[in-house]
């Protein structure tokens, strides 16, 4: 009987695969086919044969233009702050004070009676705004004569486009970003936290376990599959940052003040599509792409492989 | 796994199960009594402590939201000065504020804009979940559990790689490009987002969780595979359904990057992209340029407001439906 469902079958998936062909699964070999392009121009399609200069290019070891001696080092450099170790600071910095500090706010959550709701709903409240709002929101707030200066009664000029440094930018950077990034996390562990045993923790009532200790080897094991689902999931969102940068110092497309120091990897790959030579750097954003997505890859393979060991299921 | 835990419990101490509770004291010195007290105030005071961690970081995480409205309300000077909240004219602040970003950014025209791109995105993405859902399911055909692996893949794949080459097709098509019509503008921001696999996967899931028996009864009583999707399988799921709707709500609102690169007519363009654009910036002495902060603020108030509205209202859906994505394992 149900194998005379087959054509069926298709017919409620052709909108789905017909969607799906054109913005996915053809975007996806024609980006990687154009980061070996030569010489590949948007508006014609034109291109002059495969090459491995635009990865050469994007890495700052080919350059733009044969003999001149003028290398981009915009996305990767080993003198001073690129696209590739922006965003690679910001991963390192944000994911595990994000993915410890939700475990925490989360536990403590869990462990009261009075208010639960109220602070279960407070804490979830930046899920659902306007990243590039609230990133204006923060611009504001540490702007040199702005209320957290005022607060604290120092005038840090924290993004100030002629006067912060690499440094004060990027504390604000993450700041935001962890910001953006805790409700998710929290209202996952919460939801791991209240599926848990009530029996697990009167085993370590019973042993006059100190409180700690039961969190520790209770609950983070127990919560190890949400655990791991967190890290992987906000390792890939952190390697794609790009609307807070933009929400908080928005200079894109311009040389104009601290010019490219707060570049993340989208970031880059975006300025490429946008900037004035567009139609030729397309090329490049394309071989960014699939360097973000190699990254991606490896990550996510180290993360699978050490959860293999480590989460209890 | 519930077995290992209580058996490494188990081993160590073994439970006597009887209808009296024996306590365990390490500490043979201290009495019963003391003990007990011992816990209580040791209770109390993590209590305290966490309920001051939790006040304390509710404070910070609030503060932003507050900081905004509050410098909605304030004279731009007095935002220059750092203030914590306005002291003098609020109510002709608010009217000046509010006046000027309503009219300088067009604001109903681009509210109108996002909320006609986020509906009907939401309505053509539910129509193809849900189609696409009761084929992965409840129909069997050959290779559905690979081509349903190919489509989970897909989401590991950062989104550049698709919005390149989408650029370059929506350029083809003549979509996109200088003399971009309005609605050339909502079809390039509409398309591409039209399909969602990790939709297709919730809504798969749920699904699944009806019973059998009610397919099969459906058939004895001549329902079609059409009949018994919309009349029983999708008000089954309306929870998901109403989720899956919040959820592609949210995320078109947030929309920024595609927007701002794919669409060139700027009257057909989203809020978020409009209120990082230089409209909000007061020109004096006709030459001298000045952003004004206020009005930004104003801005982000208004659209930041409309969603935590929503939010308020469906908060028990929207916390439910993301926290389901995080429990499969």
């Amino acid at each position: 009987m149900e194998n005379k469902n087959n054509w069926r079958a298709w017919l409620y998936l052709a909108p789905v695969l017909l969607l799906m062909g054109v913005f996915t699964f053809f975007p996806l070999i024609n980006t990687i086919v154009i980061s070996f392009m030569k010489d590949y121009k948007v508006t014609t399609g034109a291109n002059s044969g495969f090459t491995f200069d635009n990865y050469g290019y994007v890495l700052g070891l080919v350059e733009a233009v044969k003999g001149t001696g003028v290398y981009d080092t915009n996305f990767f450099s080993l003198t001073g702050p690129s696209a590739l170790s922006n965003t690679l600071l910001i991963t390192f910095i944000t994911v595990p004070i994000s993915v410890v500090l939700a475990l925490v706010i989360a536990i403590a959550i869990n462990n009261i009676k009075f208010l639960q709701k109220f602070f279960q709903t407070i804490f979830f409240m930046p899920y659902v705004t306007n990243v590039i709002a609230v990133g204006m929101v923060f611009a504001v707030m540490f702007d040199v004569t702005g209320v957290v200066n005022s607060l604290f009664g120092i005038s840090n000029p924290w993004l100030s486009e002629t006067q912060a440094t690499w440094g004060s930018v990027m504390f604000v950077l993450c700041l935001y970003v962890i910001w953006n990034a805790l409700p998710y996390k929290i209202l996952i562990f919460l939801s791991g936290l209240q599926g848990i045993d009530k029996q697990y923790y009167e085993a370590a009532k019973i042993d006059a376990a100190p409180r700690w200790k039961t969190n520790l080897k209770i609950t983070v094991p127990l919560l190890s599959p949400q655990i791991l689902y967190i890290t992987v999931t906000s390792f890939i969102g952190a390697f794609k940052e790009y609307n807070s940068v933009i929400g908080l110092i928005n200079r894109s497309n311009s040389a104009a003040g601290l010019g490219h120091d707060m570049y993340t990897v989208v970031y880059y790959i975006y300025d490429k599509m946008q900037g004035t030579n567009w139609n030729a750097n397309t090329q490049y954003a394309s071989a960014a792409a699939v360097i973000l997505f190699i990254i991606i890859l490896i990550f996510t393979f180290i993360e699978l492989q050490v959860s293999k060991k480590r989460v209890v299921y | 796994m519930a077995n290992a835990l209580s058996n490494r419990f188990n081993k160590k101490k073994p439970v006597n199960v009887t209808t009296q509770l024996n306590i365990v004291i390490p500490s043979a010195h201290m009495s019963v009594e003391r003990r007990e007290k011992m816990d209580k105030v040791r209770h109390i005071i993590g209590l305290v402590i966490t309920y001051l961690f939790l006040a304390v970081g509710a404070l910070i995480v609030i503060f932003p939201f507050y900081y905004m409205i509050a410098a909605s309300f304030m004279s731009q000077s007095e935002l220059d000065s750092g203030m914590l909240f306005s002291q003098s004219n609020i109510i002709e602040n608010i009217k000046y504020n509010y006046s000027e970003t309503f009219n300088r950014l067009n604001f109903m025209a681009h509210i109108g804009n996002t909320l006609l791109v986020a509906v009907t995105t939401t309505t053509l993405q539910l129509l193809v979940t849900i189609l696409s859902a009761f084929a992965f399911s409840r129909l069997t055909f050959r290779g559905r559990d690979t081509l349903f692996m190919i489509f989970l893949s897909t989401m590991m794949i950062p989104g550049e790689m698709f919005t390149i080459s989408n650029y370059i097709t929506m350029s083809n098509l003549k979509l996109a490009g200088n003399s971009q019509t309005i609605w050339q503008a909502y079809l390039t921001m509409i398309l591409p987002f039209i399909s969602s696999v990790f939709y297709i996967y919730l809504l798969r899931q749920n699904f699944k969780q009806i019973p059998n028996e009610l397919y099969l009864a459906a058939k004895v009583d001549g329902k079609s595979d059409w009949e018994y999707l919309w009349k029983v399988m999708v008000p089954l799921a309306a929870p998901t359904l109403i989720t899956v709707t919040i959820l592609s709500i949210i995320g078109s609102w947030n929309a920024y990057a595609w927007p701002n690169l794919v669409v060139s007519n700027q009257d057909a363009q989203i809020i978020s992209v409009i209120i990082r654009s230089g409209n909000l910036n007061l020109i004096y002495n006709d030459t001298m340029e000045k952003v004004m902060t206020t009005w930004q603020m104003t801005a982000s108030v208004l659209t930041v407001v409309p969603l935590l509205i929503l939010f308020i209202i469906f908060r028990k859906y929207i916390m439910r439906g993301t926290s389901r994505a995080g429990i499969k394992g």
